[in-house]
Formats: structure tokens, C-alpha cells, sequence
């Protein structure tokens, strides 16, 4: 075999590859309509998604196309695989169809200024919904949209204040941290610390990364038990690990919800259902349903009235009896 | 003092004393944070304890990590293997997640049997390409390592499949004879696979085929069909890994489970010994090193490690046990040390590829 035919057999086996990557993911791409401005005086938002990576990001797309439809609001809807390429493609599509106003989420915080810049220049006003760019020139989009981490974990704190209040002795706090250095682990654990300093009797004994997966939840949840005899309270930064974390106290003989009081952070389906069941004792919403707030923001930028530069999405947080009651209309 | 050495030197010298040597410093090192570590106790008529959950969180490392051994022993090397967990785990579970009563010895059987066809045909995709297309095996298993997460997450369509199955839990979190299944299942292949490799000629074919494929073909030794096997063998293993992992959190996910299994695997084979050059394969060294792989992970929980230094941590580890397990690094280290050089071992025989007399 010379090297020639060897390379090119690895160049072809590359491309292929890429082309089966690429057929998998390309499930969802732009639903274009009629063309953009139509006579019929309907506002058109061009909409520039990540992609469809968890049951949260589609319930999110689902919530945007159901409102848009709603409030009856052209929705250009643009799929971009997580790429930042697409992403920017879409939205410079957008602007040469002269949409009204162009939504996206952005895949990465940085590298947004040139066609930021091309949406201000054509004076289309830009929303940025979920995460937020880090572009210095703050006029380059109109407001950001989003759920806020660090009160997230602050209201799950505050509610273990208030239902610890009457502790006497130490309460000792597990906490499973979600992937290393991501923004909703820090924020939750900071906003999560900085509620319970409230009260000194509160302690978290050991904190870990569970990578906000199932299996490592369980798998650090394993340790801190046989580590630590006693342990009141886990607080998990997401449902999946806390999921993952009930095997492993059903495991060591412990009654979750009861022996330990648990807290997560999500409210995804099978967290509710195991916080209706009894097994979870309260979750801090992080809803990706932002599809009306969004649509209500659309509507002012497009008539120049004045928003805020930052808008929290609206979450609420459950209890037992509330996810009981909420369980069978949840959408996610 | 001369005669103890040589009369420690059988032990010192064997390929597994160091791999072992770590282990245990790891084991000592955990017992001297929280003494009650190694403690196991019987509860609810099963063993429990922190060595218990190393032992039943390896199980999975330990048997992608065998079929990794053989591929590499063929020269090769097997990056879908993680790519193959989820999809055996997405499969499997989806079926379970759709019978009507999850719980059916039958349903969960039909399961297994579906997921691990399916992966058959992901090793003999593998096979393929490297044996009889003749692509790279680093580029032709990237392929699938690509597309097979790509089509876990299509099978379970981007969401994480509960399930609630007693019979497929059992695969991965319940007991045979106080001890943890998954690692019954997990010995009773690796045994499996001893005994096909070393008893017959087999593992010698394999080794002949790494060392040099066309020689070995000369000699008469069909390599592509064995070339072909490994791949078959590695995608097998990992799909009974995939079930493990899945059953362990009685959920699919076709995102998370067994990402980035393949580099633990690889480096179970190295640490116990295998060269990736090809040539030589060792089954026990692999277990041992898959043991080190999660006793450093557990270690990491159990000695409640900041996260932000646990990876740095880990490396740190990883090096020494690569460092300390070669043995031209123990000569260096050894000749400065005495400034008298001994005999030199006799690692550059271990060093040099198999070469099978045509």
C-alpha cells in the first residue's frame, strides 16, 4: 500500500465523517415562510436557536414557535447546530430579508461584534434570549432575556433557611456541584452560600462536581454518605443529579425527602415527579419556557418603546404540594 | 542486603508489582483521611462499603477496557467505544421504556438481545473499515465515535429515557452471592476472554498480527479476519458496559453516558502494561489498571477534593503510575541514585514488538 492511497483513504474516511455528523444533526433547519415584511402588517422576528442538544432547548424552541404563533408574530426560526458559523449566516439572512427584529441565543459569548454591528447599521433591533455575549458595546443589542443562576441558588438557600429556622444543632449540607467552572455551577453555588450565611447552624460539609448527570450524582453521592455519618440536607445543582443521588441514599438505607432534605434546581419532569413523590423537598425552577416574556419584549422594541437591558425570566419554585399540582399540566 | 533483592526480585520484577504498588498507596492514602474506608459491611444481605462501589464502578472501565486490550495488541486502537455505550444503553432502554410492563423477564431479554446485535454491527462496521478498507484505525473508529453519539441522541431523541425495570436494574446495581453483579459480569468475561486468548492460540495470533500484520499473514494467519474480531470483541464489551452504566441510573442519556470512556480505557491498558505499539497484550495488567482508574476517581469524592484541582490531581497520579511502571524510568532513577549501574533489566525484550518467526 503506497502513502498515497493511504492518506487519501483517511482523507475519505474524514469527509465521511463530517457527512454523517452532519446528517445527523441537520434535523431541524430554518422554516422559512413568505418572504419577510409582508403586506399584512404582522411583525417578523427572525429567530436563531443553539440546537437541540437536551429536553430543556426543545422545550424552550417549543415554547418560542407556540408564543410567536400566539401573539401572532411572523417567526423566522433558524436552527444552528451549535455552530457559530450558522449562526451568524442566520442572522445576516435576517437582515438582508429585513426582518423587524432578530432573537438568537447565542452558541458562544464571544465574536459577535461585526454582525452585531450589520444588524445595528440596518437599524434592526437584536434580542439575545438564555445567554448572554460579552460584546463591550452594550448598544449593539436592545435587552437580554434569561434566567438568573445566582438567584436560583439563592432562593433554593433561602427556603432551607426558613425551613431549618428552628435547628438547634448543626445541620449538616451536602452540595453536588454541576460541571466544573460552568456559569449556572458557580452562580448557584454562590447565590445558594450566600442565602444560608443567614444562618450559622447551616454548614455545607463536602462539595462536589456531579458533571449534572445522573451517574455522577450517584457516583459522588456514594461517598458522601460513607464519608460523612450524618447528613440533613443535599442540595443538588440540577434534577438529573439529585436523580442519580436518590439511588445512592435508597442505597445506604436512607429514606430521600425524609432521613435527607433534598433540593434541586430545574424542575425538568422526572425531578417533579420525584419531588410529587415525596423523594425531592423543593426545587428552584429554571424554566426555559420564556417564549411569552420574549414576545412581549418584540412587540415594544419593534414600537421603540424603552426596555430593560436585562429581564429575568419568570420561575417561581415548587414545594411538594405544588408539584402535585402542577405535575399534569408541565410541559418539559 | 544483595541477597534480599534477589530473592525479591521475582516479585519487584513482575509486570503487575508496580500497577499494584500504586493501588495500594491509593487504598493506604484514603484509610489514612477516613480510617473507616476499607471497612465493608453487610447490609440488607449485600456487602457495602467505599471498596465495594470501586469495584462495582469499574466493572464497565474493566470490560471496555479488555476488548481495548486486544484491539491495541492488534496495533489498533478503538475510539467509538463510548460512542457504543450509549447507543447499546439508548437502545436497550428505549425498548424496555415501551413494553407494557417493563418489568417482563421476556421484554428486558428482547432488550439485550436487539442492543447487542446492534452493537455487533457498529464492530463489524469498525472491522471493516480498518481491515478490509484499510483506513487508519485512530480515523476509521473517529467515524463512529462521531456519529455514534450522534445517533444515541437520535434514538433516545435528545432526552434522558427513564426506565423502571427491576431485571435490567439488576445488571447494574444488584447482588449475586453478596456481591455486586456487575462485577460477576464483568469477571466472568474477563475469564471468558482469558481463557480463549491464553489457552488456546488465539492470544498468541492476536499479538503475532500487532507485531506485523503481513508476516503474520505470510505465516499463514488470516490477520484481517483477526483484525476484523478484535473490533467485533471491543464493540461487544462495550455494549454489556453500556447496559451496566445505563442500569446503574436506570436511564438513558444519550449525551452523557460513557463519554470520554474510551481515553479511561486506553489508559487502563497502558497503566497495566500494554504497549501502543502493538504486539503484546496483558488481561490482568488491564484490570488492575481499570481498578487504579476509579479507585482515583472515588478517592477524589471520598477525600472530598476541590474540584477545581481534582483534575490536576488526577493527572498528577496518572503520570507517576505511567513514570514509576516504566521500566527504563526505574533503571534512570535507580543508576543515579546508586551511581553503580546494575545489570540492566531486561526491559528492552518487553519493549520490542512480538516478531513471529515466519
Amino acid at each position: 500500500m503506497t502513502r498515497t492511497t493511504l492518506t487519501r483513504r483517511s482523507l475519505g474516511a474524514l469527509l465521511a465523517a463530517g457527512l454523517l455528523a452532519g446528517g445527523l444533526t441537520a434535523c431541524g433547519n430554518s422554516d422559512t415562510g413568505d418572504s419577510a415584511g409582508g403586506g399584512d402588517g404582522k411583525i417578523v422576528l427572525g429567530f436563531s436557536q443553539v440546537g437541540a442538544e437536551s429536553g430543556w432547548r426543545t422545550a424552550n424552541t417549543t415554547s418560542i414557535k407556540e408564543a410567536a404563533a400566539e401573539a401572532g408574530i411572523e417567526l423566522k426560526f433558524d436552527d444552528a447546530q451549535q455552530k457559530q458559523e450558522n449562526q451568524i449566516k442566520a442572522i445576516r439572512n435576517f437582515i438582508q430579508q429585513k426582518v423587524d427584529v432578530i432573537a438568537f441565543s447565542p452558541v458562544v459569548e464571544s465574536g459577535w461584534d461585526t454582525v452585531l454591528k450589520e444588524a445595528k447599521d440596518a437599524k434592526i433591533p437584536v434580542i439575545l434570549t438564555d445567554r448572554a455575549v460579552d460584546s463591550a458595546d452594550k448598544s449593539l443589542y436592545k435587552t437580554f432575556i434569561g434566567s438568573d443562576f445566582v438567584k436560583e441558588g439563592r432562593l433554593a438557600g433561602e427556603w432551607l433557611v426558613k425551613e431549618k429556622q428552628a435547628a438547634t444543632g448543626p445541620v449538616n449540607i451536602v452540595e453536588l456541584q454541576g460541571t466544573t467552572g460552568s456559569a449556572p455551577a458557580n452562580d448557584r453555588k454562590k447565590g445558594f452560600a450566600e442565602a444560608i450565611a443567614a444562618n450559622p447552624n447551616l454548614k455545607v460539609v463536602a462539595s462536589q462536581s456531579g458533571d449534572f448527570t445522573r451517574a455522577g450524582g450517584k457516583q459522588v453521592m456514594e461517598q458522601f454518605l460513607k464519608a460523612n455519618p450524618k447528613i440533613d440536607v443535599l442540595f443538588a445543582h440540577n434534577d438529573d443529579m439529585g436523580l442519580g443521588a436518590l439511588e445512592a441514599i435508597t442505597a445506604a438505607g436512607k429514606v430521600p425527602g425524609k432521613d435527607i432534605t433534598i433540593i434541586t434546581i430545574d424542575a425538568v419532569k422526572d425531578g417533579m415527579q420525584a419531588l410529587a413523590d415525596g423523594k425531592f423537598n423543593f426545587i428552584a425552577e429554571c424554566s426555559p419556557l420564556l417564549g411569552p416574556q420574549l414576545m412581549e419584549l418584540v412587540k415594544k422594541v419593534k414600537a421603540g418603546e424603552e426596555v430593560p437591558v436585562r429581564v429575568e425570566t419568570e420561575e417561581t419554585t415548587f414545594t411538594q404540594e405544588q408539584a402535585k399540582a402542577a405535575l399534569p399540566t408541565r410541559k418539559y | 542486603m544483595s541477597t534480599v533483592k534477589a530473592r525479591l526480585a521475582p516479585v519487584t520484577g513482575h509486570r503487575l508489582f508496580w500497577p499494584l504498588v500504586m493501588l495500594v498507596v491509593l487504598l493506604v492514602a484514603n484509610t489514612v483521611y477516613r480510617p473507616s474506608f476499607l471497612s465493608v459491611e453487610l447490609k440488607n444481605g449485600h456487602l457495602y462499603g467505599s471498596l465495594i462501589d470501586i469495584v462495582r464502578l469499574s466493572a464497565p472501565l474493566i470490560l471496555v477496557a479488555l476488548g481495548m486490550s486486544l484491539v491495541i495488541a492488534t496495533g489498533g486502537i478503538d475510539l467509538s467505544v463510548g460512542s457504543v455505550v450509549a447507543v447499546s444503553g439508548a437502545v436497550a432502554c428505549l425498548w424496555i421504556s415501551e413494553q407494557p410492563d417493563q418489568n417482563s423477564l421476556g421484554g428486558v431479554f428482547t432488550a439485550l438481545a436487539i442492543a447487542f446485535g446492534l452493537a455487533l454491527v457498529l464492530g463489524v462496521w469498525n472491522g471493516v473499515l480498518v481491515a478490509v478498507i484499510g483506513i487508519q484505525p485512530i480515523i476509521a473508529t473517529l467515524i463512529l465515535m462521531v456519529a455514534g453519539r450522534g445517533l444515541a441522541q437520535l434514538i433516545t431523541s435528545g432526552q434522558i429515557i427513564t426506565i423502571n425495570s427491576e431485571p435490567y436494574k439488576t445488571i447494574g446495581v444488584g447482588h449475586l452471592l453478596t456481591l455486586p453483579f456487575a462485577i460477576i459480569i464483568a469477571l466472568v468475561v474477563a475469564v471468558i476472554v482469558a481463557v480463549l486468548t491464553r489457552r488456546t492460540a488465539l492470544g498468541m495470533i492476536i499479538e503475532s498480527v500487532g507485531g506485523n500484520a503481513e508476516a503474520s499473514r505470510l505465516a499463514g494467519i488470516r490477520s484481517r479476519r483477526i483484525t476484523l474480531l478484535v473490533y467485533v470483541v471491543s464493540a461487544a464489551c462495550a455494549a454489556i458496559a453500556g447496559f451496566m452504566m445505563t442500569a446503574n441510573v436506570s436511564s438513558a442519556d444519550g449525551n452523557a453516558a460513557g463519554l470520554w470512556v474510551e481515553l479511561d480505557a486506553i489508559l487502563a491498558v497502558v497503566i497495566g502494561g500494554t504497549s501502543l505499539a502493538g504486539g503484546r497484550f496483558y488481561l490482568s495488567g488491564t484490570i488492575v489498571g481499570a481498578l487504579i482508574i476509579q479507585t482515583l476517581t472515588t478517592s477524589v469524592y471520598a477525600m472530598n477534593i476541590d474540584p477545581q484541582t481534582a483534575l490536576l490531581f488526577k493527572a498528577v497520579v496518572v503520570i507517576a503510575v505511567c513514570l514509576i511502571q516504566a521500566p527504563a524510568f526505574r533503571a534512570r532513577f535507580r543508576r543515579k541514585r546508586t551511581l553503580a549501574p546494575p545489570p540492566p533489566p531486561a526491559p528492552t525484550a518487553e519493549k520490542q514488538k512480538e516478531q513471529v518467526p515466519a
